[in-house]
């Protein structure tokens, strides 16, 4: 039992470190350390950063312009990325949209696609949720009705991130609506700029847009946009989400974001009362540092598993859950620490571009909306309770 | 990166099991927790030829050399057990400390003992203020000529009875508080001036309250050098934290597999009890916590080897995290049982208390989570 790396995997962190010295963009490195939003154009910039690298393609197979990099490979890297306040990388099209197209699209789809994926040419957003369908997805309505060469494509997705940004949009809609439900659901990319889809944004409780409905009204869709067979999308659905099993729990991130917070402790923030004295905090704190340890060496035994080529053990199915809840005790930590400078709303300080004084410490004022907006993570991807009902069902056979 | 078991740690998981399997069922267990000794003879000569009395104890002395996460995977195998035989103090406790601190010929001649299962020992750390921290220590050793006189009460040491060594650490100098100036002896139980007060633990274990008045000592009982045992003892316990913590893995395991097998068979309201989401949520709370506890004893067992600051920490962590885990396993697995997880004829009522012992011993939850707020709060 160890968990040491090897030479190769010490020499590839080496390499990983010189990335993020040498061609992290100086701009977007600046808004990451500072906290303020970035724009569209900055993730593009950041993507296309990492597909000069020929790094974009993380998960990916090789043929299609992968890294191919081992289980071991991806951890070193996703640490270092957090311990760099990388930007997060958009998942819509490089992690979800991609797997399903490489592995279930045909030939003339995979062309099309994935060369303008992997090097973020094309935004792509996720349309899945329905205003009544959320964690009983498979009863969503959005119907695809077969006319000719064209699906009619009508109804409401809704929660979809970044959709004001995004070109294409990848879908289940109801194909079929004789039989079970699951059956019926079938997996289709649908160009935005067509005719009949309008976005409409939804205001998070932290004030920002984040996430949108969008609406289909008969929207005219080529058939050659379906991907597999009509009918499968709900299989290739459950597909794509255990491309997601570790990555969600986004345990190298909470690390980061635990040693920041230490830092800034013993540094003891201007402009903010000294929590450190209070052991009421620093209890809760140490504890939240326990689980974290726990839940990291939780996902180092899933990708030793992984790595002997096991499939994840049952202790796969808790980074979820466990990673989520880190990370929102983590986030009221913060809003802890910032104190009284928790309460001012003034959003126009951590929006990119603002040059004035900020009301408290910056990272006090980002405090409440960053953990009123993280709420989400315990909601999406399938609630925490849809994730104990799996492993209720699956892990325990109850 | 790895985490599959070598060879040894594969026969050692092995033959626990079947050891817990064959021989050892609850019915047994109780019998031998309810005997005289508390413990049976044989299992203790069983447990020699299979090796397990020589799994820490280093080659030149004839044991096996095995390290932190060898002795863990034996732990968690024997937690399914409920272990009654004391094996954690002679082995874990009394025999590495001796490995640690004693001079050659000691350890050559103490440790074959413990080997060929012709001795057992008990350490006798804690006392009545202090039951983890043993720059705490207040029992003196005062020196007479060649001979030292000791005075002073040890609080429930485990195995004491049937140890023929007791390990005792005392104060040749120094204050409490200081890490300098403790000493250990090495104290046989039939001395005069030794008084054991013997008990049964609430899970079923034998221990002894030991006051110590005036009993007088050659300076060949002192284990190692005089005065500097401290740290030693301070590494043994954050290891011995580990072997706990594996074996309250061990207990979590049994207890989730006991309930996940109670709530599928269980009917009420005319359907198996399993069927109710709210239980099937509390049982993937309690696969979880088993889980994450699994994952903190691995990182402890790996980082407490390396001794130090980082290593006490990483005790103090599984600590921790064993507290926590095991309250939330043990006492949602009494719930489930319903009444009849609160009868002494079902098992998983002996397991709960297991779980409750442990984390009063070596330092509670709350012991060590105060250890390492001291320690962030002090940067």
């Amino acid at each position: 039992m160890n968990v040491n790396f090897t030479e190769k995997e010490l020499a590839f962190r080496e390499e990983v470190r010189a990335f993020f010295k040498d061609k992290y963009p100086a701009d977007i490195k600046a808004k990451q350390a500072q906290g303020v939003y970035l724009s569209k154009a900055d993730h593009v910039a950041w993507q296309k950063a990492l597909f000069d690298q020929g790094w974009a393609g993380i998960n990916w197979p090789v043929e299609h312009g992968g890294t191919g990099w081992s289980q071991t490979e991806k951890y070193i890297y996703a640490n270092e990325a957090a311990e760099a306040k990388a930007p997060r990388i958009i998942p819509f099209g490089l992690s979800m949209v991609a797997p399903v197209i490489y592995t279930y699209g045909n030939e003339e789809q995979k062309a099309r696609f994935l060369p303008d994926i992997l090097a973020s040419n094309v935004w792509w957003c996720q349309g899945y949720s329905e205003p009544n369908s959320g964690s009983d997805l498979a009863s969503l309505k959005t119907k695809a009705v077969r006319d000719g060469d064209h699906y009619i494509v009508s109804g409401t997705k809704t929660w979809t991130t970044l959709a004001q940004h995004a070109d294409w949009i990848f879908c289940l809609v109801r194909t079929d609506d004789s039989g079970r439900k699951q059956e019926g659901i079938s997996f289709l990319l649908i160009d935005m700029n067509d005719p009949g889809v309008t976005v409409t944004p939804i205001i998070t409780i932290d004030g920002i847009r984040e996430v949108n409905e969008v609406h289909f009204d008969s929207v005219r869709v080529p058939v050659s946009n379906l991907i597999g067979e009509e009918g499968k999308g709900w299989t290739y659905a459950k597909v794509l989400l255990t491309h997601e099993r570790t990555g969600i729990a986004r345990v190298a991130e909470s690390k980061a974001r635990l040693k920041s917070i230490k830092k800034m402790l013993d540094e003891t923030p201007a402009g903010v009362e000294d929590v450190r004295s209070n052991s009421v905090f620093m209890a809760r704190l140490l504890e939240i540092e326990v689980e974290l340890k726990a839940i990291e060496y939780t996902e180092l035994r899933v990708l030793s598993s992984v790595s002997t080529g096991k499939a994840p053990g049952p202790e796969s199915s808790i980074l979820k859950i466990k990673g989520t809840e880190i990370m929102q005790a983590l986030d009221e930590i913060v809003v802890e620490i910032a104190g009284i400078y928790a309460l001012p709303f003034v959003p126009e300080q951590y929006q990119a571009g603002f040059d004035g004084e900020s009301v408290g410490p910056l990272f006090a004022a980002k405090a409440a909306p960053v953990y009123y907006n993280n709420r989400k993570v315990s909601i999406y991807g399938g609630t925490n309770e849809i994730q104990k009902n799996i492993i209720a069902k699956q892990v325990l056979g109850l | 990166m790895d985490f599959s078991l070598n060879d040894i740690q594969q026969m050692m998981q092995d033959s626990a099991a079947k050891f817990i399997n064959d021989d050892y069922d609850f019915e047994t267990r109780r019998a031998l927790a309810n005997s005289p000794t508390g413990y049976s003879e044989d299992n203790w000569k069983l447990f020699a030829e299979l090796g397990w009395l020589a799994l820490p104890v280093d080659e030149q002395y004839g044991g096996i050399g095995g390290d932190l996460v060898d002795t863990a995977v034996l732990q968690q195998e024997l937690g399914k057990g409920l272990l009654v035989e004391p094996y954690f103090a002679t082995v874990l406790l009394g025999a590495k400390l001796i490995q640690k601190q004693g001079s050659e010929a000691q350890k050559q001649e103490l440790l074959e003992q413990v080997v060929g299962g012709e001795l057992k020992l008990a350490l006798a750390h804690s006392e009545p203020q202090a039951a983890f921290d043993v720059t705490q220590t207040r029992m003196r050793a005062e020196r007479s000529g060649d001979s030292f006189v000791l005075n002073g009460h040890k609080a429930v040491v485990l195995g004491a009875e049937s140890a023929g060594l007791l390990l005792v650490p005392a104060r040749t100098a120094g204050e409490p508080g200081d890490t300098d100036g403790i000493s250990l002896f090495l104290i046989s139980p039939e001395q005069q001036g030794v008084t054991l007060r013997g008990y049964a633990t609430n899970d079923g274990l034998r221990a002894a309250d030991v006051v110590l008045e005036n009993v007088q000592v050659p300076a060949s009982a002192l284990l190692g050098e005089p005065g500097t045992a401290c740290e030693a003892i301070q590494d043994l316990l954050n290891e011995a934290i580990v072997a706990l913590g594996a074996e309250a893995v061990g207990v979590m395991e049994k207890l989730l597999a006991a309930t996940s097998e109670y709530v599928k068979t269980r009917q009420q309201f005319g359907q198996p009890i399993s069927r109710f989401q709210v239980l099937q949520h509390r049982l993937a709370d309690m696969f979880m916590e088993t889980e994450l506890s699994k994952s903190m004893l691995y990182f402890a067992a790996m980082e407490v080897a390396k001794g130090g600051a980082e290593g006490a920490r990483a005790a103090s962590m599984l600590k921790v995290k064993i507290g926590n885990a095991g309250r939330v396993v043990g006492q949602q697995a009494v719930q489930l049982h319903g009444g009849m997880g609160i009868t002494d004829e079902l098992d998983v009522g002996h397991f709960f208390k297991r779980l409750t012992c442990i984390n009063s011993q070596l330092g509670s939850r709350d012991y060590h989570l105060q250890s390492l707020v001291n320690e962030a709060s002090a940067r």
